[in-house]
């Protein structure tokens, strides 16, 4: 196994990283969609200690990919660059409003920003979505390996699908997470109730998506893939069962084991490619071709393997501060 | 104008708009940290009950700042992609190493730690809680030095060689030790220490003149502010003036245009002021001192220091015909004065108001109208430190990467006149109307906040 291929698993791990620990985040923030103000709080706060270590898991894989393929980081942001736009201005109103939301006691202070949380977790599970499946289907990409389509070009029928299934597959996510994390049982079957009809609705929202996608993508070329998948489907059904029953420690492991089967999938379905072209195969990038020279990729994984460890462990040891579910009276904190 | 001005231009905004929050971020950390350390060291009950306020209160207002400073710096990761793609093609061997070290070793302990520091008062025991805070410090310095062994680079390439038409690293430890590193990171380390040490006593000033039930403590952290951002103030000077002597040798056209000297000379006078003609690459009238500039760069009064059209004659020499001057020396003339100039003025202010809180400390209610003015002068770190940026990128260009690939080459050549305005003008509004309501929410927030022995 060369290094190339090490850092296309690593790549994988730092999103699939990502996708499970930032699309909880999301998930909370558009949960909190028509809730009451004192229900907010809590969703926030059941977050509040650890959405931002999770969202340098984003800023880690983004990075990771400078270093280890710098021709992918070059093509996918200069391709994606409205889009990455529009992300950005959503993370950066959900980044602000995290903090700023409870400075002031005013109720149109408090609902401004949460609205931004919700708009600020919307956007970016979409556009993560749209963008994951435009480099399976292919960009009309040069043998410079410059862009030369336009914004519309990404807002394909198929694209635009797996975005709706990645916002519903995180929001599924972050209702699995609440369930584990609110004090107030009667909320919590609240939210178990939401689970089951998103996890349905995500399921419904997978079939249409793969159906399309199988029809447009290679994505069912690779055994390895249709077995991911299959595991997908399996844990997002156990997610809903899990819910359904009550249990809701089950029902969270199931969805972050369905986000991981999926991305997991899709790496896969790439591999060895990382961006398609639509104009010819020969100029899609791939581990190879857009990648570092061995020297970089060498220190990088040294790099890797010290520190995804040292991260993983405090992090962990985050979580376990705060394992305690978030009761109403935990919020004057924030 | 095209897209690659505009980029510029973008780029530009979104750092400078990026670094009001950073050196906030890197000086009030260990502001933050250190009062912390005091309170867990502290004895009384009621002392324990003031310092604790306090620290959460400086907290608080080092939060507020942190959250902007997060969100833009995402913006920034993105750019290099977005905006620089054959920058990113072309630099990527090297540039993406540090990037991806400072999301593994510093952005990752910063935003962890500041989670527990947050919620984890009532969590955590007193130490622990306290040794989060001081992870935080050294998290978001140590993030500091990552980017700026990257930025480095792009002033002073070190450690690489030339590979298919990309530069490639061959030394990780070169680059890491490139001397330029020092002298940028120690000017930026002590430009924190300065910016938030100088908010501390800003905010402490004002709250000692309107309010009088909290005074007392805000006196106690107004002295230990004034004594934390002298040192800011004396380390940035130094390392300031130890920089720019070293880049007489490591880049002197940034020296010879921050400076506007256009011809070599032994002993270089020192312009004061000067009329630019940049069109005619010289100074149409200049006020001077005699001899100043030899002096300050080679610590005598003999020496020749080199200027702007022999630098440009041996650039081309060496790089092929082209304009190697940084284009516009006029801006970059100002701007050092104004950084030095504000500088010299912030170290006079602190002086004075370490007078006030150390020698005159029972009638410092006398001052109150003096102190109420202090906001007024908050801007002058922060003009400090956009000045300096901006003479340490303008005077790369027409380089991004200095002798490797120009400014002009790297921007992505996808990118459309029409979809950069488009978010040119997005991230400006945006940036606007959140550093109002952040100023805002922090105004409100000092002002009601009260710090008393009272539960």
């Amino acid at each position: 196994m060369d290094l190339n291929i090490i850092w296309f698993i690593l790549i994988t791990v730092l999103f699939t990283g990502f996708f499970i620990l930032e699309g909880f985040d999301y998930g909370v923030g558009m949960m909190m969609l028509g809730r009451p103000k004192n229900e907010r709080a809590q969703f926030v706060r059941a977050i509040g200690p650890v959405w931002d270590g999770n969202e340098v898991w984003m800023i880690t894989a983004g990075g990771a990919t400078f270093a280890a393929f710098p021709h992918v980081y070059a093509t996918m942001f200069s391709t994606f660059y409205l889009a990455l736009f529009l992300m950005l201005l959503a993370l950066i109103m959900r980044g602000v409003a995290f903090e700023l939301r409870g400075k002031l006691q005013y109720s149109d202070w408090i609902n401004f920003w949460d609205f931004g949380i919700i708009f600020g977790s919307f956007v970016p599970a979409l556009l993560w979505g749209v963008a994951v499946v435009n480099l399976l289907r292919g960009l009309p990409i040069d043998y410079q390996m410059h862009y030369v389509g336009n914004f519309l070009n990404l807002l394909n029928p198929c694209a635009i699908m797996g975005g709706i299934f990645f916002v519903l597959l995180f929001a599924f996510h972050g209702a699995n997470f609440l369930a584990l994390k609110i004090a107030d049982r009667g909320l919590v079957q609240e939210l178990q109730k939401k689970s089951v009809c998103l996890g349905l609705l995500t399921l419904f929202a997978y079939v249409l998506f793969a159906g399309v996608a199988a029809a447009e993508t290679d994505i069912l070329a690779k055994l390895g893939t249709v077995v991911f998948l299959g595991l997908s489907i399996a844990a997002i059904i156990a997610g809903c069962a899990g819910a359904y029953a009550g249990k809701a420690c089950k029902a969270f492991i199931s969805s972050t084991l369905a986000i991981a089967c999926l991305t997991i999938a899709f790496f896969n379905a790439l591999f060895p490619r990382i961006m398609v072209s639509s104009i010819s195969p020969d100029f899609s990038l791939n581990i190879y071709n857009a990648a570092s020279t061995p020297h970089t990729l060498f220190l990088m994984t040294i790099a890797a393997v010290i520190f995804v460890p040292i991260v993983l462990v405090y992090q962990a040891w985050t979580y376990k501060t705060f394992k305690d579910r978030v009761t109403p009276a935990d919020v004057h904190y924030h | 104008m095209d897209a690659l001005i505009l980029s510029r231009l973008q780029f530009a905004i979104t750092t400078i708009y990026h670094f009001l929050f950073v050196p906030v971020t890197l000086g009030l950390s260990i502001f933050v940290a250190l009062l912390e350390t005091w309170y867990i060291n502290s004895g009384s009950y009621e002392e324990r009950v003031k310092l604790k306020k306090l620290v959460k209160f400086f907290g608080t207002i080092f939060l507020i700042n942190f959250a902007m400073g997060v969100v833009t710096g995402i913006v920034q990761e993105f750019h290099f992609g977005m905006n620089w793609s054959e920058y990113a093609r072309f630099m990527g061997d090297i540039f993406g190493a540090p990037l991806a070290l400072e999301a593994l070793t510093a952005f990752f302990i910063e935003s962890t730690f500041i989670g527990l520091w947050i919620f984890g008062w009532d969590k955590l025991s007193e130490k622990m809680h306290c040794l989060c805070i001081w992870i935080v410090a050294f998290g978001s310095n140590l993030s500091a030095f990552w980017i700026l062994v990257a930025n480095s680079f792009m002033q002073h390439p070190v450690g690489y060689a030339i590979e298919n038409g990309r530069a490639v690293m061959t030394d990780f430890i070169e680059l890491v030790t490139n001397p330029y590193v020092f002298g940028e990171y120690s000017h930026t380390f002590f430009a924190g220490i300065t910016t938030g040490g100088f908010l501390v006593i800003v905010v402490s000033a004002w709250k000692i003149a309107t309010d009088d039930e909290s005074r007392e403590m805000f006196v106690r952290t107004l002295r230990r502010a004034v004594l934390y951002t002298m040192l800011g103030t004396l380390g940035v000077m130094g390392s300031g003036h130890m920089h720019a002597q070293y880049l007489a040798e490591a880049n002197p056209m940034k020296l010879a245009s921050f400076e506007a000297l256009w011809e070599t000379e032994d002993p270089a006078p020192f312009a004061v002021v000067a009329d630019i003609n940049q069109e005619e690459r010289r100074n149409d009238s200049e006020i001077l001192i005699p001899k100043m500039f030899t002096f300050m760069v080679h610590n005598s009064f003999s020496g020749e220091v080199k200027g702007i059209n022999d630098l440009q004659k041996e650039a081309v020499e060496k790089y092929g015909s082209g304009y190697y001057i940084p284009n516009d020396v006029r801006g970059m003339f100002w701007s050092f004065r104004a950084m030095v100039g504000t500088g010299g003025l912030l170290l006079f202010i602190v002086f004075v108001t370490g007078c006030l809180a150390f020698f005159k400390r029972d009638e410092i209610r006398d001052y109150r109208c003096c102190l109420k003015l202090m906001p007024l002068l908050l801007p002058l770190p922060f003009i400090a430190n956009s000045a300096g940026w901006y003479i340490a990128e303008a005077g790369r260009q027409p380089w991004i990467v200095v002798g490797l690939q120009k400014t002009a080459v790297a921007v992505s050549p996808n990118l459309s006149a029409g979809e950069v305005w488009i978010t040119l003008i997005g991230f400006t509004a945006i940036y606007l109307f959140l550093a109002v309501l952040a100023v805002f929410a922090a105004v409100m927030f000092i002002r009601k906040t009260k710090i008393t022995s009272e539960e």
